[in-house]
């Protein structure tokens, strides 16, 4: 992958698979280190599972039996000397069963992937599921962007989120505060 | 941030349109959007379709979704045209660029680009 939000792109489909309602996406920056956390209220992982999901061999598909999307991230992370965690939470044994998959990079390395265009991976996100709930937070020092899609809807009413003029909103919200973090 | 009165504008303008909205759509645009689409540039494929649909004003006739892994992961960005009535055409190795040509000349014009699909892939 070209840019860490392609992978944040492709871990947040995890969790729609998992059936989540809610998805958390969090993003940390310091000028040395970007650390990025994916929370999901979905069904969640057994641990035995849990253990083999790094392996590109593991995989929930029925269709084939490689999945690469985890280890990719893993090396891409491990690469620039960060390191990534995942726990979970399986349906069938917790109440408030999720995942949580966090990622942290060393921005100064060599092998570090820029995170690229978060703005067009919520919309991608939006628009392929407009009625999962997203709250994304990106903190970079002193600034913010940040979207939480149940106020939208509290606004839109029957309105679908992923209406062509609403993604447009969306998607020029997010680069306008983006424009503060340079 | 944009100020949530422009979405209000939005949702007001939107209102009408809805009704008409539901039931029509007879394009579908069909993305593959897991990992073997993604890593190959889908998402912009995505932006660049979505950009190209309202502006040739078609939002009204066109759904844009997104689907899983097709199983032609080697010929991603792969995009599915379904079109009431007619055979599916599948496009391959998608770019920004070739979403507009598409969207312009197959969706507005319905002369499917065959150097793009997947028959006239030589790989």
């Amino acid at each position: 992958m070209k840019e860490l939000s392609l992978h944040i792109l492709d871990i947040a489909e995890n969790s729609v698979r998992a059936n989540a309602t809610r998805i958390d996406i969090d993003i940390r920056e310091t000028e040395h280190r970007l650390t990025f956390t994916v929370r999901d209220n979905g069904h969640g992982m057994t641990e035995d599972f849990l253990r083999t999901v790094i392996d590109p061999f593991a995989t929930t598909r029925t269709t084939r039996s490689v999945g690469l999307g985890i280890p990719l991230l893993k090396l891409a992370a491990e690469q620039s000397g960060g390191s990534l965690r995942i726990t979970s939470r399986h349906i069938s044994e917790h109440p408030d069963h999720g995942t949580t998959l966090c990622a942290d990079f060393d921005k100064t390395s060599i092998d570090y992937v820029p995170l690229g265009n978060m703005a067009e991976t919520v919309c991608t996100l939006l628009q392929g599921r407009p009625q999962i709930d997203f709250v994304f937070t990106h903190i970079c020092g002193a600034h913010t962007a940040e979207l939480d899609t149940r106020e939208l809807r509290q606004v839109l009413g029957d309105v679908p989120l992923n209406t062509p003029e609403v993604l447009d909103w969306v998607k020029s919200s997010l680069c306008e505060a983006y424009h503060n973090f340079k | 941030m944009k100020s949530l009165a422009e979405l209000a504008a939005i949702r007001d303008r939107m209102k009408d349109k809805i009704a008409i909205r539901e039931g029509s759509g007879d394009i579908r645009i069909v993305i593959g959007m897991a990992t073997c689409g993604i890593a190959a540039g889908a998402r912009p494929v995505l932006s660049a379709f979505m950009e190209a649909v309202s502006r040739e004003g078609l939002a009204d006739r066109v759904t844009i979704t997104q689907t899983g892994c097709i199983g032609i992961c080697q010929y991603e960005p792969v995009v599915e045209v379904y079109t009431d009535g007619q055979e599916k055409v599948t496009y391959v190795k998608m770019t920004p660029e070739r979403a507009a040509e598409v969207v312009q000349k197959h969706i507005k014009g319905g002369a499917v680009l065959t150097e793009y699909t997947i028959d006239a892939s030589n790989l």
